[in-house]
């Protein structure tokens, strides 16, 4: 069986070699990358343009940007035919190509967020450092901690005041230099798409700001979900561990940060909610108004065959209700919650509508192919290129998240 | 001792250094700049006679089994389409397994193994047009390849590294003639070569070989005396799909305003 075969239905006349070749695996690509730079620029908002209400999410979405990183490579990986020759698009890249441009981008912007988060939580690493060596008789574990956290700190133990101005001013500087690289990041996965121009859903040169704005919004609103689930376990647990340690904030205290946090927050992914359906819906139209040869086989597939997937999922549930959910006043955690995991969906499908969309009908404009997606893995394709492949995508930034939180804790007061 | 500052400032020195890729000095390579110059050198190109083609698919099964492409597998490297077209302006198309077997059938496949039986009173015309690798001079493929693996010849021929290719498809996407796809064995992109190995030793591709109508032809264009030349500068001649700015090197004889 070639590859592709397993899950494309044909129908009507297509080119003999066409099959949906870009899965699940490129829509996550996106998707993740698009969380990244989003986190990011959330983050951002605090450091550099100083908005002090989102200051108990900024540390936060900043980790959860790092958690994120490596999964954004991680689809492009399990998609390739060939992925132990992945790392040639670093040691040999081909200018003239958009994913070329990867390598760079990405290890840029990996750069800046590392070493923002050095200079965030350097004093939480000399201070964590100095505990451990001031224990007599350390455990191995406690051996490990300290050796680990003496090297994090780079050999900078200086924690007077001075010194840790200057880190703020530096964490200024890399979240600064950092926005522009996030949205680069985001932009050219827009622009590996927008560019080809032998597919017709595709090329368009609003293709890269259309993935920058959504990737904002879906990055947000992760970051609020991530957030409103991590203070709820923080809440369950300290209800426990007060009992012992009364000095620990209470259930209201926690709780009444929570809410300020996620109100403050969902009005940034609102404005940046309007730009993302702004543009689409632009593209959507001047699409039609234009209709070009291509726009004939275009509509069938927009308004006949993905009519579900684009207007009741994508535009009704994804966009629509969380909009309208978001604007009731009053927004309670629970409405929020609701609210995000639908923005969250709605993302997900407009990329899943985009790259599946984009290959469901044939260049001889002729013909559609239909994608099925594999659930159950019955062989290494069906695995990567499936339900299961892109469970594992999802599922890795918050394993990753978790770890990240025992070296760097988000919630730990630092400066 | 050194400072922290210089020492961030020279190392960042030495890794922006280190990161202008060798792959940037291919731009001085005097070789391949003399190359393109080289007036004596061949431009392969095709031509395809759509009015000589009956649609056995000789030239299919003469690929498959040059070209190591498993013969059962639902990808060619060319394959031939079939168009009916009724006296109700409809334009009916396939193509089953690329007509290796040639059209056993006188319904169209429209897929799902379905067949469209179409009376012959209804048929306003009906014809052959066999598919390859256009070969651009302009080609998409090259330009989105992330690693180089593929490339064009000199002499005009784009070809894939299958030790070098990653497998990410985007070539695949990037051609609009749906020419490419993976090898079910290598697992790497793979596309028709004009037979790269056969027409630089002075010999006909293997479906040329196989074309018992002469529907298909090679030549070069750079010499002004090869009969295939000589078509094409003097007939009409026409090309798929000029409208995506690829300049396609396979020229067609008879083309039809339906051929997709």
């Amino acid at each position: 069986m070639v590859h592709g075969e397993a899950w494309t239905i044909k129908e009507f006349f297509t080119y003999p070699n066409e099959y949906i070749y870009w899965t699940i695996q490129i829509v996550m690509y996106p998707f993740m990358t698009g969380l990244v730079a989003g986190a990011f620029v959330l983050s951002s908002l605090y450091h550099v343009f100083g908005v002090k209400q989102l200051k108990g999410i900024a540390r936060f979405s900043l980790v959860f940007s790092f958690a994120l990183l490596p999964v954004a490579m991680l689809p492009l990986l399990m998609h390739l035919q060939q992925p132990l020759r992945g790392i040639e698009v670093m040691l040999t890249p081909h200018f003239t190509s958009a994913i070329a441009a990867f390598g760079i981008v990405f290890s840029t912007y990996g750069m800046i967020v590392a070493s923002e988060l050095w200079f965030v939580f350097r004093k939480h690493f000399v201070e964590t450092a100095l505990a451990l060596k001031a224990i007599e008789g350390r455990t191995v574990l406690q051996q490990g901690q300290y050796l680990l956290f003496s090297i994090l700190t780079l050999g900078a133990w200086d924690i007077s005041h001075d010194a840790l101005e200057a880190d703020e001013r530096a964490v200024k500087k890399l979240a600064a230099a950092g926005i522009p690289v996030a949205c680069f990041l985001h932009g050219y996965a827009g622009f590996i798409f927008g560019s080809v121009k032998a597919n017709a859903l595709w090329m368009t040169p609003l293709m890269p700001v259309i993935f920058i704005c959504s990737a904002v919004v879906s990055g947000i609103a992760l970051c609020i979900l991530t957030y409103i689930l991590t203070m709820e376990i923080r809440k369950q647990l300290s209800r426990r561990r007060r009992l012992a340690h009364p000095e620990l904030p209470s259930m209201d205290e926690l709780k009444s940060a929570e809410a300020h946090v996620v109100a403050m927050t969902s009005r940034y992914l609102l404005m940046f909610m309007v730009a993302a359906i702004t543009l689409e819906l632009l593209d959507l139209i001047f699409r039609g108004y234009t209709a070009v040869k291509s726009w004939d086989i275009l509509r069938s597939v927009i308004y006949e065959r993905d009519f579900v997937n684009i207007f009741v999922v994508q535009y009704g549930l994804g966009n629509l209700v969380p909009f309208v959910l978001f604007l009731i006043p009053g927004l309670t955690i629970r409405r929020a919650a609701v609210g995000t995991v639908l923005v969250l969906l709605g993302v997900f499908m407009m990329r899943w509508n985009v790259v599946i969309g984009g290959q469901a009908f044939s260049s001889s404009f002729s013909g559609f192919m239909h994608y099925v997606l594999p659930l159950w893995p019955d062989s290494m394709e069906t695995l990567k290129e499936g339900l299961v492949g892109a469970l594992i995508v999802a599922g890795v930034p918050f394993c990753l998240f978790y770890l990240l939180n025992k070296v760097m804790p988000v919630f730990k007061e630092t400066h | 001792m050194i400072s922290r500052r210089s020492f961030c400032k020279k190392s960042l020195l030495i890794a922006g250094g280190l990161a202008i890729p060798l792959s940037c000095l291919e731009l001085f390579d005097p070789k391949r700049l003399l190359a393109e110059k080289d007036e004596k050198g061949a431009r392969w190109v095709f031509l395809v006679d759509t009015r000589k083609c009956v649609g056995c698919g000789f030239c299919v099964k003469g690929c498959k089994v040059e070209n190591e492409v498993p013969y059962d597998a639902n990808v060619t490297r060319t394959w031939v389409e079939r168009y009916v077209v009724t006296k109700d302006g409809k334009t009916h198309i396939d193509s089953p397994k690329g007509a290796r077997d040639g059209f056993p059938n006188k319904g169209i496949d429209i897929g799902h193994g379905k067949l469209e039986e179409i009376k012959d009173e209804d048929i306003e015309k009906a014809f052959f047009v066999p598919k390859l690798c256009n070969q651009c001079d302009n080609p998409p493929c090259v330009q989105v390849c992330p690693v180089g693996a593929t490339y064009q010849t000199a002499d005009g021929v784009v070809l894939v590294d299958r030790k070098w290719c990653i497998g990410c498809g985007y070539c695949i996407m990037g051609c609009p003639y749906g020419v490419r796809f993976f090898h079910p064995v290598f697992h790497v992109a793979e596309k028709c070569n004009f037979c790269y190995h056969r027409i630089t030793k002075g010999m006909q591709t293997a479906c040329v070989d196989s074309c018992a109508f002469g529907a298909r032809r090679v030549g070069n264009l750079r010499d002004p005396e090869d009969p295939v030349t000589k078509v094409i500068m003097t007939e009409r001649v026409n090309v798929l799909k000029e409208e995506y700015g690829t300049k396609p090197q396979v020229f067609y004889l008879g083309l039809s305003k339906e051929v997709k």
